[in-house]
């Protein structure tokens, strides 16, 4: 499940405003001190939200001509990646998970259901979520910085993880949230409309409606539009290669680096992540990683410095690593937002082990959240929240010295 | 001699002590499973009653025959002589009653609408509006292809699913479990009687009372890793379920021995019974049995030989839980034949 917060049409602006006052009262105890700064953070936050309020809710974007009355059957499909056994059971084959289903019942994800020995899934083009989002917003860093995501979600998750942000569409079943038809042709058509580059898979989690996202990125590139998406990594080998193998960037959640807090936080496991992650580098796709750094379970700098490590010796110093800070959610509401100066101790951590891109998130105005070359150390993207204030990358290389700086930085 | 008089008071002091455990807690059943798991004194009482003749020439079930057995159960459970006095010390005029009944299974394999009618008809004797009672499952659609009756208005006994009313916005939590509750269970419901099938089930073992509540959330498919333990139990633990729980009474006109939870007739037998308890551990561990012996009967391994006995039940019972008990010895059987 991603960090990222779907915006419900109604609320998007309070939603935003809310969460920016409390980023910069973390903010300004430890990186924006003084006045000046403050003011310019908040510009900055307004400026943010004033491009989420620009995302078109579904209903303004017009996806489906007729929104009500929708009938179940047209976003029903058979599934891919699953295997039929005696009995009219079937075992899915999509995620690690491999839950074995039996007649008339679903799988845990929620939007899977055996129906006589078929396993289909309920959520093509039902999407419960959509909005024209900055790619930033992902994070998406190293990706066609300043542009603009058509980002869409559907209902469930084939994770549970405590602090979900999204838990309410991502932790429900695609009959409790309401839905609407957006077949692959039309949301191409859109993001053409709305001059987005990209259509972001995201906000739930994408593999359970991996059939949706690989129809709509066959539809987007024949409109030439890219996809990129926003996973927890946690699929199998044969689907992580068939689905993501169409994306042109993907960004992991890694959401700890041990096994028990993956499985009692997250209900799921490291190593598939892993796996999926050195997989996805050695297709060659842009890769991004984002760790949430939440306070006591999370946020050790043995666990630091071991995820930066392992970066570094499997998929390079190169790949961005951010690291996002957290608030309280669903069932882990007892714990406090991370202090800022947890993610700086992190990002140090993870520079001395060498990694060349480390990110700060979700603090608005850290002056983590810019990319600086690692050669000469100037600054090359300028970020302020969502927005990108200043881009100097020329060809791929810092305009200073030249070194390569890695990314797809221009459509 | 002189001794006498200390030994007997305090054996005096422990006999009460014992008494008034046993007293708090055999006067409900949840209660009464709540505290009892370390005082042998403690038993749930379990009622089974059968009737061979309870079909029809048809197989259907017999209405009136329903009845009688229904009736039965209960007298014989809560040892009154009247039917009207067993419901009377279930419900009180003016509450509103939910049956949580399961109609997963369709017409083939839920629960028979005819043993809901004839507790909505001993319900309303109690004094019991009929339009405060609820007969309802998780899905409108689901109860009708069961055979009941769908009803959202008027002055008649309400049946519709949750699908007609939502779930709560808020979650519910308590141990490994956070879930939204329907709104049937919360704005509809200050008894919750228990209607479950008996089935086996492939991950959990079987599914039976406990499992039954599955249906009140909103979220039922995270919970079925590691054979839904300690899921179930902990479902069963959120006070808005526990609070309104009085009764459980297990439809077992057919029920199911392999292959569940999805109904399939060549695993299918007509134990033309009610199984009934204010323990909904000590009914599950009952039910469990049957199927086992059943099972055995039909040459099919136990359970715990396939490796998915229903762990669930001493999580159920631990004393986290206490939600009633599971050890045998202390499930006190009563079986009753109408016949």
């Amino acid at each position: 499940m991603s960090r990222e917060h779907y915006l419900q049409p109604d609320s998007s602006l309070a939603g935003a405003g809310f969460l920016d006052s409390e980023r910069f009262a973390s903010a300004g105890t430890s990186c924006l001190p003084d006045r000046r700064s403050f003011l310019r953070c908040a510009l900055c936050a307004g400026a943010a939200g004033t491009i989420s309020t620009m995302a078109h809710p579904l209903d303004a974007m017009s996806l489906s001509p007729a929104a009500q009355n929708q009938d179940d059957s047209q976003f029903t499909v058979e599934a891919r990646f699953y295997q039929k056994l005696p009995n009219r059971r079937i075992k899915c084959k999509l995620c690690p998970r491999e839950c074995s289903v039996g007649d008339r019942e679903r799988g845990y994800c929620g939007v899977r259901e055996n129906r006589g020995g078929t396993y289909y899934t309920l959520v093509h083009s039902r999407v419960c979520a959509a909005h024209i989002d900055p790619i930033e917003k992902k994070p998406f860093f190293h990706y066609l910085p300043g542009t603009l995501a058509l980002s869409l979600a559907t209902a469930g998750c084939n994770v549970n993880c405590k602090f979900c942000q999204n838990w309410d569409i991502s932790q429900v079943r695609p009959e409790q949230v309401p839905a609407d038809y957006a077949p692959p042709q039309r949301v191409a058509q859109l993001a053409t409309q709305y001059s987005c580059p990209t259509i972001a898979y995201t906000y739930s989690e994408p593999v359970i409606f991996i059939e949706y996202l690989m129809d709509t990125a066959d539809a987007g590139h024949a409109a030439g539009i890219r996809s990129i998406v926003v996973s927890n990594g946690y699929i199998q080998d044969e689907a992580l290669r068939a689905a993501y193998g169409k994306m042109d960037a993907v960004k992991i959640d890694l959401k700890s680096f041990s096994e028990s807090y993956y499985r009692q936080v997250v209900c799921g496991q490291l190593k598939p992540v892993l796996d999926s992650i050195v997989t996805l580098h050695k297709t060659g796709k842009w890769l991004e990683i984002v760790y949430l750094v939440v306070p006591t379970l999370n946020d050790g700098d043995a666990e630091f410095r071991g995820l930066a490590q392992w970066v570094r010796n499997n998929v390079g110093a190169d790949v961005p690593l951010h690291f996002s800070q957290f608030h309280p959610e669903y069932l882990l509401k007892n714990l406090p937002i991370t202090p800022v100066p947890t993610l700086e101790r992190a990002k140090q951590i993870a520079d001395a082990e060498g990694l060349h891109y480390v990110y700060i998130g979700n603090v608005p105005g850290h002056p983590a959240e810019s990319t600086y070359c690692p050669k000469c150390g100037h600054i090359l993207v300028q970020r302020m929240g969502l927005e990108v204030t200043q881009m100097l990358i020329r060809k791929g290389t810092c305009p200073y010295c030249g070194q390569l700086i890695p990314g797809v930085w221009h459509v | 001699m002189r001794q006498e008089p200390i030994t007997g008071r305090r054996r005096f002091l422990k006999n009460c002590l014992a008494s008034a455990v046993a007293v708090a807690a055999g006067d409900g059943i949840s209660h009464s499973a709540a505290g009892a798991q370390n005082l042998p004194l403690i038993r749930s009482r379990v009622v089974i009653a059968q009737d061979p003749q309870l079909r029809g020439s048809d197989s259907t079930v017999d209405s009136q025959r329903m009845l009688s057995l229904l009736d039965r159960t209960m007298e014989t459970l809560l040892r009154v002589s009247r039917p009207d006095e067993a419901w009377k010390k279930i419900v009180r005029p003016g509450q509103m009653v939910g049956l949580k009944v399961n109609a997963l299974g369709g017409r083939g394999f839920s629960g028979s609408p005819r043993l809901a009618e004839a507790i909505c008809e001993r319900l309303q004797q109690a004094g019991i509006r009929a339009a405060d009672i609820v007969i309802w499952d998780r899905d409108t659609d689901e109860l009708e292809r069961a055979g009941f009756h769908v009803c959202i208005a008027g002055n008649r006994v309400q049946c519709f699913g949750t699908d007609r009313m939502g779930y709560e916005d808020d979650l519910a939590t308590w141990g490994s479990v956070g879930s939204r509750l329907s709104k049937i269970l919360t704005q509809r419901c200050d008894v919750l009687i228990n209607v479950p099938v008996l089935k086996d089930h492939d991950g959990a073992g079987v599914t039976i009372a406990l499992k039954n509540m599955y249906g009140t959330i909103h979220n039922p498919n995270k919970y079925h890793p590691n054979g839904c333990d300690p899921y179930i139990a902990d479902v069963n633990m959120l006070p808005e379920i526990r609070s309104r729980m009085r009764l459980s009474i297990c439809d077992a006109t057919t029920a199911c021995y392999e292959g569940g939870p999805a109904y399939k007739p060549q695993y299918s037998w007509q134990p033309n019974a009610l199984l009934a308890s204010q323990d909904p551990v000590a009914l599950d561990t009952t039910g469990w049995q049957m199927i086992e012996r059943k099972r055995a009967e039909e040459g099919l391994k136990a359970l715990e030989a396939e490796e998915r006995a229903p762990r669930y039940l001493a999580t159920a019972a631990d004393p986290q839980h206490r939600l009633g008990i599971n050890d045998p010895q202390r499930i006190e059987r009563v079986e009753t034949d109408l016949a």
